[in-house]
């Protein structure tokens, strides 16, 4: 934090005298109301106190079994930027679709371009995509919202089957698993359906940032670190056994680990550029 | 837009003869592909088409195209099963023989394969109808791990690197998807609608039945006619129309098999659609035993002693209560089923026969190209 506030210093200092130097030259002026920047919102998925380590680390749920991640992806959609007087930034929907893997790192920073230029005090999100957009057709779903192509498809985030998103896929294995494999596996999804009102596992997530603030300026982009927090999948709401409901896809049940993950996310830190 | 693409063509324009002027050879001039366009002709009496034919229109190559990927076992991860391993043409597109059908390594399925046919006028695909639009169909199989477990961008590398050096079948699919497309750009879009166009075009109406239906009274035997009059009597209700389907999902009242497929319910997850399964077309019905969703019943004779609620044949079952129950098959005051004596089913097998169409389980348009896997 303090290294944080003495750059955030530094740089206050260097633009204020670069205001001075731009001031000297002519009539530009630094406070422009249309000023975009850049910020980057990183999720980083641990476990409890610990890093996740797919594979290789063994953690414990909240009842009381062991467990290893060997998969762990989840959409994120609808970013909006909330300001501390209750306005906010919406991302324009068409770039508001991320898929986060544990897999691939770059997947896990998200760079928002065109953000007006300010202070932010927290974000919300969807984790999964929205109803409309899981409705509409190919041409409009592109990028990681193609389920035929790149890593949706590699991934397997699409139930061909019943069209619509995985919005969280969550799987590894546990000695209390009762698949002969000892696999648990978490598919969650469900926009609500296309033709008749059906299951809607759509949830949003808000993140205050306490007292902490994200400036983005022309010249700063803050990256906001946020901490998704896999114990909360199997703890919140409902206490998930993975013994008990250790294979959950398309069923009733997916709801409670719906609202479980929602509020998995919380904030570690912000840099200020 | 156009008028950017006129500046373009101006300007290209003059850059070709400010070239001319210099008289240097001339540059190549880009190959431009036209696909031929093709009809496609509606049956007269059918409804219209459920499919928009207008944001795929069917191409003499982009159904060839559709064919050849029909047929190829380069849909599946081991390249061995492809569509036509399972939805053979001898048997209306279905696997002749077969309940449930074998996939890739022999791994087994939990449903009887369905009939491609008239696929133009499905309102939704499947047993449990997950699927509505006929450009979605072909992912299930290819990405359901005991069908031909493959993933479809994969499908799409592998075409990319077509053809195949030393290979037995040498299929050139940048080639073909530019003779259809325009350009030789394989994509998973544009492999969807090849197969559909494909699917489309496979269109069975030119049965007995059909022949009847068209004015030629002789084209049905008496007992024929008498089993299209039981046939309007106590089938059509659900068998509705000329593609003798409500394209509705109703409880049947087969006794749930050992697996318990709750059918339409696994979509909808709405109590009410336990049990339901989707109304099959009978065009064809005489070709594609086995029957029912989990082909339980191998011989048209099981069907009607299962609907009737009859245990005179070697089936054991009977009508299976259950609150889903299609109401049809539960008139108060009667035994539930279908009341029909033996003459009657018999006329009725006899009237279902004659929506078998000879001719299009043997028209070479679609048949296997030479690319094909049968098991």
């Amino acid at each position: 934090m303090k290294i944080n506030f003495s750059y955030l210093s530094l740089y206050i200092s260097v633009l204020f005298f670069a205001t001075i130097l731009v001031s000297c030259d002519g009539p530009q002026t630094v406070v422009d109301p249309n000023a975009k920047g850049s910020i980057t919102i990183e999720f980083d998925n641990v476990v409890g106190a610990r890093d996740l380590a797919l594979n290789t680390g063994t953690y414990q749920n909240a009842s009381g079994e062991s467990f290893t991640v060997s998969k762990l992806n989840y959409f994120i959609s609808n970013i909006k930027l909330l300001r501390v007087d209750g306005s906010s930034y919406t991302v324009p929907q068409d770039s508001s679709y991320f898929l986060v893997r544990e897999a691939d790192a770059a997947s896990q920073e998200v760079k928002l371009n065109n953000v007006p230029t300010g202070e932010y005090s927290g974000i919300q999100f969807v984790v999964g995509v929205d109803s409309l957009r899981s409705a509409m057709e190919k041409s409009k779903r592109k990028g990681v919202l193609d389920e035929n192509t790149g890593p949706t498809n590699e991934e397997a985030m699409y139930w061909d089957w019943n069209p619509g998103y995985i919005f969280l896929k969550l799987e590894g294995t546990s000695p209390a698993a009762m698949a002969p494999t000892g696999k648990f596996y978490y598919h969650i999804g469900g926009f609500g359906g296309l033709t008749a009102k059906t299951l809607n596992n759509l949830r949003t997530a808000k993140v205050d940032f306490g007292g902490k603030r994200a400036i983005v300026t022309d010249k700063l982009t803050p990256e906001v670190h946020l901490m998704a927090d896999i114990l909360k999948v199997f703890d919140g709401s409902t206490k998930v056994s993975i013994a008990k409901n250790g294979m959950v896809m398309f069923t009733d049940y997916s709801k409670f680990i719906a609202d479980n993950y929602v509020n998995m996310f919380n904030l570690d830190h912000i840099h200020a550029d | 837009m156009r008028k950017t693409s006129f500046f373009w063509v101006s300007l290209l324009t003059l850059a070709q003869v400010s070239v001319s002027c210099k008289t240097e050879p001339d540059s190549p001039v880009p190959e431009v592909i036209t696909p031929t366009p093709l009809t496609w002709t509606k049956p007269s009496y059918f409804p219209a088409p459920v499919y928009d034919l207008s944001k795929n229109p069917l191409t003499k190559e982009g159904v060839e195209l559709g064919r050849f990927l029909f047929y190829d076992g380069i849909l599946s991860r081991t390249d061995k099963i492809g569509c036509g391993t399972c939805h053979q043409q001898t048997a209306a597109f279905t696997h002749h023989g077969h309940d449930i059908s074998h996939g890739v390594d022999d791994l087994l399925g939990t449903r009887n394969t369905p009939s491609v046919q008239n696929m133009a006028w499905n309102t939704s695909f499947f047993f449990d109808g997950g699927v509505h639009d006929l450009d979605g169909v072909p992912q299930v199989p290819i990405q359901n791990p005991v069908e031909m477990g493959e993933r479809v961008g994969n499908v799409v590398e592998k075409l990319k690197k077509t053809p195949v050096l030393g290979a037995a079948k040498q299929v050139d699919y940048p080639k073909m998807f530019k003779a259809a497309f325009g350009t030789n750009e394989i994509n998973a879009d544009r492999m969807m609608q090849a197969l559909s166009q494909f699917m489309l075009t496979m269109v069975s109406a030119n049965s007995r039945y059909d022949y009847f239906k068209l004015g030629d009274a002789s084209a049905l035997t008496v007992q024929e006619k008498e089993g299209m009059t039981l046939f309007k009597q106590n089938c059509a209700s659900c068998h509705s129309g000329e593609l003798f389907t409500d394209n509705n999902f109703r409880n049947n009242g087969l006794i749930p098999n050992k697996i318990n497929d709750q059918g339409r319910y696994a979509i909808t997850l709405n109590e009410s659609d336990r049990l339901k399964f989707k109304v099959p077309s009978l065009r064809n019905v005489g070709l594609t035993a086995p029957y029912m969703h989990d082909g339980r019943y191998y011989t048209l004779q099981e069907v009607l002693d299962h609907y009737a609620n009859d245990q005179n044949s070697n089936s054991a079952d009977v009508i299976y209560a259950s609150p889903t129950l299609d109401p049809i098959l539960q008139l108060s005051g009667q035994k539930q089923g279908i009341k029909l004596t033996p003459a009657e089913k018999q006329s009725i097998i006899a009237f279902l026969r004659t929506l078998n169409d000879e001719q299009f389980i043997s028209d070479k348009r679609f048949s296997d190209p030479g690319v094909g896997t049968s098991l």
